[in-house]
């Protein structure tokens, strides 16, 4: 099939779409650039996976969200995501409708202690030099790949994120991405900076029902971690088969911060993902968690990648899937450990589990090493359900449909539990159950 | 007279296209308790498997009935909600799925849908058990055998035979490798489902089990086949004199399936 990888349109319509969103100057000369070098920059690299055939191209840019009047107005799906509905309004909470604010609250707290969460646009009027400060410089390159370049040039929702020194925000701060319409693109950009000695958690939800008609979901997270600094960044993705997605988290983390990843990655489309993480500084730490269910004719291509500068830095990968129906995916690990960084350590760990005979799945450790005095270790295995398992199971009575369940439910369990972020485990635990029946 | 009956015809089954059992028949009624002894190799963990479906076993020829319904024909979960139960002698390690989720799930099987098991009346049941076991109460949120000693394991089906309370159980080699201890607790667990619509079929090599559990009848299995049935006395003879007498009894050589 001959696919058309040109985007379908002019510079002309992204400086109106700027002028509409009231941006500054400087921020609409980053999208024309971006647009620009985006015709001649190569794709996105994803390691032994075929995109040649996937949509990046057919989409709705620019689609309006009605405000949410009320809870009972939520998809179910949407409301599994918020818990019932006192425990959504005292939620620090964003919910995105296809490219606009539907819902937004931040408590009067955190308000007065300088947290600022908001979406982009507004952002980049009260807050801009922060923004500017942090947009697309330090984490994400704009230049990256064809795919970062149209994110900047495209861009159509995002959320700032910023937690003032010393600041402690207990409970989680809350977005969900709710691409309503089947054709509205997400190209959702989220900036999150944790000044020094600050603490934060921030779970995100996408979520998507086009099962049949085609779109684009091109998204850019980054994730700045300042000395001392906790973030704990849960994300659970859930767009439709119809969705395609390109997902590029990243992380910074500077001396004695910690950033952990906590990701389900449970979009039934084709799906790149990039999940880097820079442990810049002395002693910073990153854990970085995924779990994921492949089903359908889905092709996904992972990429979990933590690179030690700092010393004593340590980092940890851990990433189990499961592959159904004839669905492929593969995972690669990345640990990079950089000249310098004595004492460093990169440990990971990939298990893929096959349970149907057309299901393929490819686990890659790649350890890359240029300082001698470290410790590093790989864990990887990729194998298909053991009949007598399920054998076992069914001499019970359990049904082959709640034995496959169970042992699904099972592989994915060691990650899941170990998630530090409760909201995210029981999300994963619906969404996993939504997936596997 | 209660309970259910299982009927063995003349059961023929291959293993990777070798044939193994050459014709077994057996008949055991609920309320009775038949031994199945043999040496190692002559068939008998087949038998158990091919009743139960394991799916590496080939049925080629003969029956088997469940109260007259033809078990065979059923799926392996269908074969356990129609009553049947195996301990296994080399049970499965399934990491990341409780022991308890596995058995409210099981027993729910059983049951209508909306009819489930309530969690307190489980919960009640499975720490009785585990009680009258002596089971440690963390092996309930400890994941399905999964890095359970080989006692741990055994006292583990027999467990889930006193939870899900089946009409007929055939337990496979379940004294091998348990203490004197462990083997007098999994007696009592055995022995205490004992009941007219209960029946049992316990397969073991050892005589010693035999000690702490009474068989109505014992069959010993040589060649795939059975070659000969008793009472309790049979058993006794074994413990004391052996397989030879048999062996020479019956003119065979090589007890162990043949090619
Ligand atoms: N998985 C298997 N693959 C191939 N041959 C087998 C397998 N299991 C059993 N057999 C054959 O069947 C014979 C009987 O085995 P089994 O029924 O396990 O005996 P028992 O339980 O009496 O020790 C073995 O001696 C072996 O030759
Ligand atoms: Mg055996």
């Amino acid at each position: 099939m001959a696919v058309d990888t040109k985007l379908p349109y002019e510079e002309q319509y992204i400086s109106e779409y700027s002028q509409k969103r009231n941006e500054p100057e400087w921020f609409r000369n980053i999208r024309l650039n971006a647009f620009r070098q985006s015709e001649d920059l190569p794709m996105a690299k994803a390691n032994k996976t075929r995109i040649i055939d996937w949509n990046f191209t057919n989409f709705k840019h620019d689609v309006a969200g009605e405000p949410i009047q009320s809870y009972d107005t939520l998809p179910e799906q949407i409301r599994v995501l918020l818990g019932d509905e006192s425990e959504a309004e005292n939620k620090n909470l964003i919910i995105v409708r296809n490219n606009d604010v539907a819902y937004a609250n931040l408590s009067q707290d955190l308000k007065d202690n300088g947290v600022i969460f908001e979406d982009i646009f507004t952002a980049l009027n009260e807050h801009g030099d922060l923004v500017q400060k942090y947009f697309m410089t330090d984490g994400v390159a704009v230049d990256e790949n064809k795919l970062t370049a149209r994110h900047a040039a495209l861009l159509n929702s995002g959320i700032f994120l910023y937690v003032p020194k010393n600041v402690v925000i207990k409970d989680p701060v809350q977005v969900v991405f709710w691409q309503e319409d089947d054709e509205a693109a997400v190209f959702n950009h989220v900036l999150l900076v944790a000044e020094e000695n600050s603490e934060v958690t921030y779970v995100e939800n996408y979520y998507s029902a086009n099962a049949n008609k085609e779109s684009v979901a091109n998204l850019v997270s980054e994730v700045f971690a300042h000395a001392n600094a906790k973030v704990s960044y849960g994300g659970v993705d859930n767009f439709a088969a119809g969705t395609t997605t390109y997902v590029n988290r990243r992380g910074v983390a500077d001396r004695d911060a910690q950033i952990e990843w906590a990701l389900g990655q449970m979009n039934d489309g084709n799906t790149i993902s990039e999940n880097t993480t820079h442990l810049k500084g002395d002693n910073s730490i990153c854990n970085a968690k995924s779990v994921s269910v492949g089903r359908g004719k889905q092709k996904q291509n992972f990429t979990a990648r933590i690179v030690n500068w700092g010393k004593d830095s340590d980092g940890y990968i851990l990433q189990h899937g499961v592959m159904k129906d004839q669905s492929s995916s593969i995972f690669d690990g990345i640990g990079k450990i950089e000249h310098g960084a004595t004492r460093a350590n990169a440990e990971q760990e990939s298990r893929v589990l096959m349970l149907d005979e057309g299901a393929r799945g490819d686990a890659n450790p790649i350890l890359l090493i240029d300082e001698d005095d470290v410790t590093a270790g790989h864990a990887a295995s990729v194998g298909r359900v053991d009949p007598l398992q399920l054998y076992y199971l069914m001499s019970r009575g359990i049904s082959q449909q709640e034995a496959e369940r169970l042992v699904i439910h099972g592989f994915l369990d060691p990650v899941v539990r170990e998630i530090p972020i409760e909201t995210v485990q029981k999300q994963l635990k619906a969404v996993i159950e939504g997936k596997v029946n | 007279m209660a309970g259910s009956t299982l009927e063995i015809k003349d059961l023929h089954v291959e293993i990777e296209g070798k044939e193994i059992l050459k014709g077994v028949n057996l008949t055991i009624n609920g309320g009775e308790f038949h031994a199945v002894m043999g040496p190692n190799g002559t068939g008998k963990s087949t038998l158990a498997s091919a009743i139960m479906g394991h799916p590496k076993y080939e049925v080629t020829k003969g029956s088997v009935l469940l109260d007259g319904e033809d078990v065979l024909e059923m799926e392996v979960d269908e074969r356990a909600q129609a009553g049947l139960f195996l301990a296994m002698q080399y049970p499965s390690e399934i990491s990341g799925v409780t022991n308890s989720d596995f058995l409210r799930s099981s027993i729910n099987s059983r049951r209508e849908e909306g009819d489930e098991i309530p969690l307190m009346q489980f919960i009640k049941k499975m720490d009785e058990n585990l009680d009258y076991l002596e089971i440690d109460k963390d092996m309930a949120q400890r994941y399905l055998n999964d890095g359970f000693s080989g006692g741990e394991k055994k006292r583990n089906e027999i467990l889930q035979l006193m939870m899900l309370e089946p009409a007929i159980a055939i337990l496979d080699e379940i004294d091998s490798g348990l203490d004197i201890d462990a083997l007098k607790v999994v007696s009592k667990g055995i022995n205490k489902m004992r009941k007219d619509d209960f029946g049992c079929l316990i397969i073991t090599h050892y005589q010693r089990l035999l000690n702490y559990i009474t068989p109505d009848q014992v069959h010993v299995m040589m060649q795939g086949r059975i070659v000969k049935s008793g009472g309790p006395e049979l058993a006794q003879r074994l413990e004391a004199e052996g397989y030879e007498w048999i062996k020479e009894e019956l003119g065979i050589e090589d007890e162990t399936v043949g090619q």
